[in-house]
């Protein structure tokens, strides 16, 4: 059981990882959404499902009701998360942010 | 197992402390949002964690809720704000 | 700009669209369907025990009381048509759609992670925004499919107007290349849209 749960904790933990080496890495602004906006998504639902499993080991009623508020956080962390970096995105086009292509200076 | 949550927990506050490279030297503005938001959702297992070292989970997990609601509001907040601004382009470019 | 639009009414699907929406508030006034009004008044009891933990006499009736209030309010918010019939098997659909959204999100999150922490990834990616159109019909369907694009790394949706004209930023060929494909179609059969 702990096994299991060590596995999910460090998969997220790598994921935060390449988030946060990507925000640092990726030459512009639009690249470096990618890495920021959904490998830290993935991150937290491997991280908090462990954790979630984790929580259970003592089996009662509060322990459950405990693990379903940390589901209830990756589903909405699901369902906000796209839209967070849309509203970013959203603010760097209209702010006249050109992309960057191929063979330009990094930013 | 409260050994491998503790050092989980400082590896998390390692690399938040990498991403606040953006917030705080990022060319644009935008560049800092992404920065903010991206140690905000590490917060929010950070929280969760600290709450299992200390055996008190079913109070860190509303704060971690909290956390990630307030998190997502302010950048829409803040990307709502500074859509309306000129000159975000050209700031230490 | 709105007077002119109420003075030469719109033709086609949008007037039909409009019509209705106008006779569903104008014939019922306030008074709330039931069929809404319990699916939303069930999701809202079953967050609030979620989130109180507490089965006394006296949280169960502070949640049942604020529950039926805001449900009462915003009930067609979450369920904007009365229909009933059709629901269930559409959500049954969409779960369906879940589990291969998610195969889909831990691959291409595979693939971007390799790029970030590839040595020489300046010379791998290329970004650029790639422009197409959706064949998608309705509201919920757009939102889900811009939602999915933005969820699947590797491809950001810049922006969506209300025809299904997508703009989306790929950080490489190979993330860029399979839009729009497999994830529509998968959404269109979700929707009941095929």
């Amino acid at each position: 059981m702990d096994i299991i749960v060590c596995l999910f904790l460090f998969a997220g933990l790598f994921f935060f990882t390449g988030g946060a080496v990507g925000i640092l890495r990726f030459p512009d602004f639009y690249c470096r959404l990618h890495p920021a906006g959904k490998l830290d998504t993935l991150g937290l639902l491997l991280a908090l499902i462990g954790l979630a499993l984790f929580n259970l080991h003592h089996f009662s009623l509060g322990t459950l009701l405990t693990s379903a508020k940390i589901i209830l956080i990756v589903v909405f962390v699901f369902l906000a998360s796209p839209t967070a970096t849309h509203a970013i995105v959203d603010a760097g086009v209209r702010a006249g942010l050109a992309p960057w292509t191929k063979g330009e200076k990094r930013r | 197992m409260d050994n491998v949550f503790l050092y989980s927990g400082l590896y998390l506050a390692f690399l938040m402390l990498l991403s606040l490279y953006r917030p705080l030297f990022g060319p644009t503005v935008v560049d800092r949002m992404i920065g903010v938001n991206a140690i905000g959702s590490k917060t929010t297992v950070l929280l969760i964690l600290i709450g299992l070292i200390f055996h008190r989970v079913e109070m860190f997990v509303d704060i971690a809720l909290a956390y990630a609601m307030l998190n997502f509001l302010a950048v829409l907040a803040a990307s709502r704000y500074f859509q309306k601004r000129k000159g975000l382009y050209d700031e230490a470019m | 700009m709105e007077k002119k639009g109420e003075e030469n009414l719109p033709q086609g699907p949008l007037a039909n669209l409009n019509e209705e929406y106008i006779s569903v508030r104008s014939a019922q006034g306030r008074r709330v369907l039931f069929y809404p009004f319990a699916l939303t008044f069930i999701i809202m009891l079953g967050v609030w025990v979620v989130l109180s933990g507490k089965f006394d006499p006296f949280h169960l009736s502070l949640g049942l009381i604020s529950c039926a209030i805001v449900s009462y309010l915003s009930c067609d918010l979450l369920f904007p048509s009365p229909k009933i019939k059709g629901l269930l098997r559409q959500w049954a659909r969409f779960i369906r759609y879940v589990p291969w959204l998610m195969v889909e999100i831990i691959k291409a999150n595979l693939h971007v992670t390799y790029l970030v922490f590839h040595p020489r990834m300046m010379e791998l990616i290329d970004p650029k925004i790639v422009k197409f159109r959706s064949k998608l019909q309705s509201d919920l369907a757009l939102v889900t499919f811009a939602n999915s694009i933005t969820l699947t790394p590797g491809t950001i949706t810049v922006d969506v107007s209300i025809d299904g004209d997508f703009k989306v930023h790929a950080i490489d060929k190979a993330s860029g290349d399979p839009l729009p494909g497999a994830m529509e179609a998968n959404i269109a059969k979700a929707f009941g849209e095929v």
